[in-house]
């Protein structure tokens, strides 16, 4: 990252999508406007996307969202801080772990309680090996975007080995529920590091066997590179955070930015792109993976004995006042607002997903591609539409 | 009529020079036969193959290892409703599937399967191969435009532009093996002079050019004949839209690409045209560079004694498969609920071997007796079964390439076919005439 980079002004082209397309008189040749969704293959759940076309050319594209809305934010308001802790694992379905450690710790920080280090290390534990079932889904589902249809069946084999320890630990594999507002409800269960260990050994020659499908392929190199570049002004103009931040080249990461559940404990790095193109984010991901596996390492190595709950009332009833903490999700900043006014329930939950701020990035990553690229950048964005509308 | 059936037998020309109508038919109906069932098999293969490249099973309900899947997805396709789009044009989309599936089952014609083993040949056999095998680009773009939708025209678009654009290479590749018919060079490739060369664009001619000058074209003037080959092996994937080249139907990006709006038995024919061309083009690579129906070695390993070994190789691929038919017998679960598919499957492990026995069976007896209709027998079963095992092994290849590889982009794609492919093959041809002509 330079300097000069973060503070250039953006100057966004982005202006809402002119869908008039004017006739032209010489061949009768017409823009096209096309619907990509709610129903197609490639927008991962029930985006619209109205896309545009000069031909194959993308002049612009819009999207339409709310497929999936669900009122989350507002069923909040209805629901004991206890009771709302499961929904959030709605959101963002393949992260769940991550919706409910920014919620429980959002909550804590209202509360003005520490959840202690065993819960802390078993929270990162499981919120890394979550990243890594991120990422994989994503890597999967990015890949057969682009048509290569091998590695998504790889990375779910690998994946179910997540969701097991998962089950194990829980009781759930994907909306899991596993953390409690004040630490853990669950100790852990006999061999959990034995299982998590095996899991590390497991999957790292897995990643090497992912990269080894995509890396160098030709193909693969040159239906990434420099498409849907993105600067390091514009990304941070709209807000985008994760890794789609990082590929162009900002060092953001809240876990070392605003390191939380003692996340300064462990040594890890991490990686950026330079060019802001789907090859750099896919890079980015994948040494994130191998990082999240040395986090695992080392907290599995040093799990603290002690209790996993703080001192939380049996009803929560935060005073009042208002908080906001974020954590870094797989797919970047996931913040919490919290208003309190004293009661049992929250008066206001507002919750701001990765997912949706990335994807305002999608119109000026597309701009000028082709409608290949379209798919390859929805792919590379890694939206949840779970997230998106919530 | 029975004059006609019995004065061809014992005839070493093709029915179509041999001007006999009847048998003509007769082989028409094999191969549209044969094709069809080929189709159905590789259906199958595919699917089983691509399941096992990617840590899964594949069909495997519908009979014994989902034997029975090509069988119950005809029916399910045969019985679907049948849906023409209110906007679309009718007599257009109707007739677009029925050109792309002529255009792939016409090109058989010539196709040879052994020097008499062809419904004709004619002196243009290639031409008219590439000529007609073209023409499934018609049917494409009817079929796309028919359809009156977005996402169909945009990958009826692609595909004409990507086919036009990959057959001139492919052409030019195919004007280099017509060249090495004629052209043996002085010798410094080691190619034999037993021929003067004759040079021809009949299918047949081609590969007897190969068995005269006892050299695969694949291997003629190394390396142009591989450069030629590896030029016309990938033309050929982009030519059928097959992956890395699939973007006429990229599913991810244009739901289903031409056929977007068809549906039951009128997609079902654009996949029968589809998996007949793969074949067909599969055919025209054998034949131009691998030799057609030549079994391997026949000038190193020659004489009696092998070409009584190679006879063999029939009835061991059946006697090989129904082995395996048989150990997946043994492996089947006990539990009562798979006794039926374990019966099947035993039956159809006995068919195979059966079928292997009497394959065994002919080259053996010609062996022994030395009779002249076993001797002919025997040698049209190696010719068919040498040329069926390598377009198997381009089959195989295709579908290999469909686990590995992404889809290109439509603009990259463009770029390899006419910046990258044209001029190599434009200066392998340049290079094979001036190797033949002057080395």
């Amino acid at each position: 990252m330079t300097k000069t980079d973060e503070n250039a002004v953006s100057n966004l082209p982005i202006s809402p999508l002119d869908l008039e397309t004017p006739e032209r008189p010489y061949l009768d040749s017409n823009e096209l406007i096309i619907n990509m969704g709610p129903q197609h293959p490639a927008t991962h759940g029930v985006l619209r996307v109205i896309l545009k076309l000069d031909g194959e050319k993308v002049l612009g594209t819009e999207c339409v969202i709310g497929y999936l809305h669900r009122g989350v934010e507002k069923i909040a308001e209805n629901r004991t801080y206890t009771m709302f802790n499961p929904y959030v694992d709605r959101m963002d379905y393949v992260a769940a772990v991550s919706n409910g450690l920014g919620y429980c710790q959002a909550v804590e920080k209202l509360l003005n309680v520490e959840a202690p280090p065993r819960a802390n290390y078993i929270r990162v534990i499981l919120t890394e090996l979550n990243r890594i079932a991120s990422h994989q889904l994503w890597l999967g589902t990015h890949a057969l975007d682009i048509g290569a249809m091998t590695p998504l069946f790889y990375t779910f084999r690998d994946r179910e080995e997540i969701l097991k320890i998962f089950e194990k630990y829980c009781g759930a594999r994907l909306t899991t529920h596993a953390f409690r507002i004040g630490g853990l409800q669950y100790e852990t269960y006999a061999g959990f590091e034995k299982d998590v260990k095996n899991f590390v050994d497991f999957v790292r020659p897995k990643i090497d066997e992912y990269e080894e499908l995509l890396t160098g392929n030709r193909i693969w190199i040159e239906r990434t590179k420099n498409v849907g570049v993105i600067s390091a002004a514009d990304a941070i103009a709209l807000g985008v955070t994760g890794p789609v931040l990082r590929a162009s080249g900002v060092k953001w990461d809240l876990r070392k930015a605003q390191p939380y559940a003692n996340y300064s404990d462990f040594d890890f790095e991490i990686p950026t792109g330079e060019n802001g193109d789907t090859y750099d984010r896919y890079m980015v991901r994948m040494i994130e993976m191998r990082q999240s596996l040395r986090i695992i390492e080392q907290a599995v190595a040093g799990i603290p004995e002690g209790p996993i709950m703080a001192k939380v009332p049996k009803v929560i009833k935060p005073a009042v006042g208002e908080i906001y903490h974020s954590i870094e999700a797989p797919k970047g900043e996931l913040g919490y607002f919290i208003v309190s006014d004293g009661s049992t329930q929250p008066y206001r939950v507002r919750v701001r997903p990765p997912s949706f701020v990335n994807l305002q990035a999608l119109d000026i990553m597309v701009r000028g591609l082709l409608v290949a690229d379209v798919v390859a950048v929805i792919g590379t964005l890694d939206i949840v539409l779970g997230e998106v509308d919530r | 009529m029975l004059d006609q059936f019995m004065s061809y037998l014992g005839s070493t020309l093709t029915p179509g020079q041999a001007n006999n109508q009847l048998w003509a038919l007769i082989y028409v109906l094999i191969i549209f036969a044969g094709v069809s069932v080929a189709v159905m098999a590789m259906n199958w293969l595919e699917r089983k193959a691509l399941a096992h490249f990617q840590v899964r099973l594949g069909p495997m309900r519908v009979g014994p290892h989902g034997l029975l899947q090509p069988i119950a997805d005809a029916v399910k396709l045969m019985i679907k409703e049948d849906i023409i789009p209110s906007e679309a044009d009718k007599f257009v989309f109707w007739i677009a599937p029925l050109i792309g599936l002529l255009a792939a089952f016409t090109v058989y014609t010539v196709v040879p399967f052994g020097p008499s083993q062809a419904v004709s040949d004619m002196n243009i056999g290639i031409l008219f191969m590439l000529g007609v095998s073209s023409l499934a680009v018609l049917g494409v773009v009817m079929a796309g435009w028919a359809s009156n939708s977005h996402y169909p025209l945009i990958g009826a678009l692609r595909s004409s532009a990507q086919m036009v654009s990959y057959e001139v290479a492919m052409g030019l590749a195919v004007v280099c093996a017509i060249l090495m018919t004629s052209l043996h060079g002085l010798g410094l490739y080691g190619v034999s002079k037993l021929s003067d060369g004759t040079g021809t664009l009949s299918m047949i001619g081609i590969v007897q050019a190969q068995q005269e000058q006892h050299v695969w074209f694949l291997f003629k003037f190394f390396p142009l004949g591989l450069i030629a080959f590896v030029i016309f092996a990938i033309a050929m994937v982009a030519e059928t839209n097959r992956a890395p080249f699939d973007l006429p139907e990229a599913e991810s990006e244009l739901t289903a690409g031409f056929h977007t709006e068809y549906s039951g038995l009128r997609w079902s024919l654009f996949m029968l045209a589809e998996y007949a061309a793969m074949i067909a083009v599969s055919s025209i690579a054998v034949t131009l560079w691998l030799g057609g129906w030549l079994r391997p070695f026949p000038n190193l390993l020659a004489g009696p004694t092998w070409d009584f070994i190679f006879a063999l190789f029939p009835g061991l691929t059946f006697l090989g498969l129904g082995a395996i038919a048989f150990l997946g017998t043994v492996r089947m679960p006990k539990h009562p609920y798979f006794k039926i598919q374990t019966i099947g499957l035993a039956a159809f492990g006995v068919v195979l071997a059966g079928i292997g026995v009497l394959l065994l069976a002919i080259p053996i007896a010609a062996k022994v007796s030395n009779h002249d209709i076993l001797n002919r027998s025997t040698e049209a079963l190696m010719n068919v079964y040498w040329f069926v095992a390598k377009v198997a092994v381009f089959m195989y290849l295709y579908i290999w390439y469909r686990a590995t590889w992404p889809r290109y982009r439509f603009d990259q794609l463009m770029k390899v076919g006419w910046k990258v492919m044209l001029p190599i093959s434009l200066g392998v041809l340049i290079l094979t005439a001036i190797v033949g002509v002057i080395l």
